[in-house]
């Protein structure tokens, strides 16, 4: 695993912070001069990577792919995977990412500006597609396998997860590069706070973000890079690889219903389903990572979800959201990592500013603050826009 | 603007953008084989020549252009 987030810049940076309820929120005043009515996000430092990488390969990244391209480098030093490796083997890369705005804004500027389009110069195009982290990751790390970018609003780290997990279960693949990233600058989500779904009560920024509190007022984008080595069993034993986890199921669905608001049904079908293919019962479950990213109807639709789902099993239930903000494509690869870091190190992280549960939360088993438990098996949520949603079942490997 | 002029700020660019080496900058450099530019960094050639000079350059403009020597004649022949 590797991960570079609001909350730290690699895995044990990230642990720290998830044990101690650290939030990766602060306020941005370049946001708030820009027309933002929100002007919080995840506080992340863009990558210096001009010692790790050649012009030709820095010049094709955009911020998404950078956070993405240092995820992957811890990611594969951890799984002992080096480029003479990765040359002489069949490895694959799914990974989600279903934005690239600041890259097209700014050469559709130059174009605007100088009336010539060869002047955006040669990396623009690699920068501004979607596909724009699987490609260069594929290119620099000179990767054979499947070549594919998931696009699924805010669950499309998690699906890339899920779908990698069928290609290896299949026996399509033995190793794929699987995560998510996220572009965190002003460009790339003024459109989703025009929607004023973005925190409104925003100081301290620590405290803004409060996923299944009563008194919640919106979200926080943030961002960055997850990247998991997903492995066949028989590959990670032969080679002598730390097996961290083994993902067991993989449940998907999809509302069929209005683009932006969620309901109950369609994530309770993807937990639903996501236990019926791990062969489990809902009361196997330890933990659950939700979605819930501190809006009231899409926490209160969550919290009905898993109810509905696991019932009296009351499985410990927390949001790193109200930590990290929302990483939207990044997240449900994001989610996936802090998860198995509590299971690494017998620790549920907690969902911080929550005081006042509502009707709906108050049926769950909410962790307020850190617990040092154990954890066998966990279930991670996400979900989108378009109504994708996600659920990912991951067991500890004993 | 003279020709030792113009030899200093495409040193510079290339050094400083393309991350050529110093001691490579020699007039019978090939700018494919000597400088390792492919066809992308010919785009960025472009881009850093119109940053530089105000000179809009096109593909024709590099026919017979394969020595360091060869572009700034170019740049040279074009600004004066």
């Amino acid at each position: 695993m590797g991960i570079y987030s609001c909350l730290g810049k690699n895995l044990q940076e990230v642990k720290e912070s998830l044990y101690q309820g650290k939030s990766g929120i602060v306020f941005d005043q370049d946001r708030k001069e820009f027309g933002y009515r929100s002007a919080l996000t995840g506080g992340i430092e863009i990558p210096n990577l001009k010692k790790l990488l050649s012009r030709r390969e820095r010049i094709s990244m955009g911020e998404e792919t950078q956070f993405a391209y240092v995820s992957t480098l811890e990611a594969l030093k951890n799984a002992n995977i080096d480029l003479s490796f990765l040359e002489k083997n069949e490895v694959g890369i799914i990974y989600g990412n279903d934005s690239t705005a600041k890259s097209v804004i700014e050469s559709i500027d130059i174009v605007r500006n100088k009336k010539d389009t060869t002047l955006v110069g040669s990396g623009a195009i690699f920068k501004s597609m979607n596909s724009t982290v699987t490609m260069n990751l594929s290119t620099i790390f000179k990767l054979r396998g499947i070549n594919l970018t998931v696009s699924a609003a805010c669950a499309s780290g998690s699906h890339s997860v899920g779908l990698g997990f069928h290609l290896i279960k299949s026996g399509m693949q033995e190793i794929i590069i699987c995560g998510g990233a996220q572009e965190v600058n002003k460009f790339a989500m003024g459109s989703f706070d025009g929607l004023g779904v973005f925190a409104s009560d925003t100081l301290p920024p620590a405290e803004a973000c409060k996923p299944f509190d009563k008194n919640r007022s919106g979200l926080v984008p943030s961002g960055g890079g997850a990247t998991l080595i997903l492995e066949s069993y028989e590959s990670a034993v032969k080679r002598g690889a730390t097996i961290l986890g083994e993902v067991i199921g993989y449940g998907f669905s999809s509302n069929g219903d209005h683009i932006s608001s969620p309901n109950m049904d369609g994530p309770a079908r993807a937990m639903k389903n996501a236990l019926k293919q791990a062969a489990i019962s809902a009361a196997d479950i330890d933990y659950i990572n939700a979605h819930a990213t501190s809006t009231p109807i899409g926490d209160k639709m969550e919290a009905r979800a898993i109810h509905d789902t696991f019932k009296d099993c009351s499985p410990y239930v927390s949001s790193t959201k109200s930590m990290t903000g929302h990483e939207c494509w990044m997240a449900g690869a994001s989610e996936i990592v802090y998860s198995m870091l509590m299971m690494e190190h017998s620790f549920i992280a907690p969902n911080i500013n929550l005081e006042e549960t509502d009707e709906d939360s108050a049926k769950l088993n909410l962790v307020k603050e850190t617990i040092d438990k154990k954890i066998d098996v966990f279930l991670s949520n996400s979900f989108g826009f378009g109504g994708t949603n996600s659920a990912i079942i991951i067991k500890k490997n004993t | 603007m003279d020709k030792e002029t113009i030899i200093v700020k495409i040193n510079d660019f290339l050094v400083d953008e393309f991350e050529a080496e110093m001691d490579d900058l020699v007039p019978d450099a090939n700018l494919k084989e000597t400088l390792e530019l492919d066809s992308l960094d010919f785009v960025d050639l472009v881009v850093a020549v119109e940053s530089e000079f105000g000179v809009k350059l096109v593909a024709e403009d590099f026919v017979g252009v394969e020595t360091l020597d060869n572009f700034y004649h170019l740049i040279d022949v074009k600004l004066n």
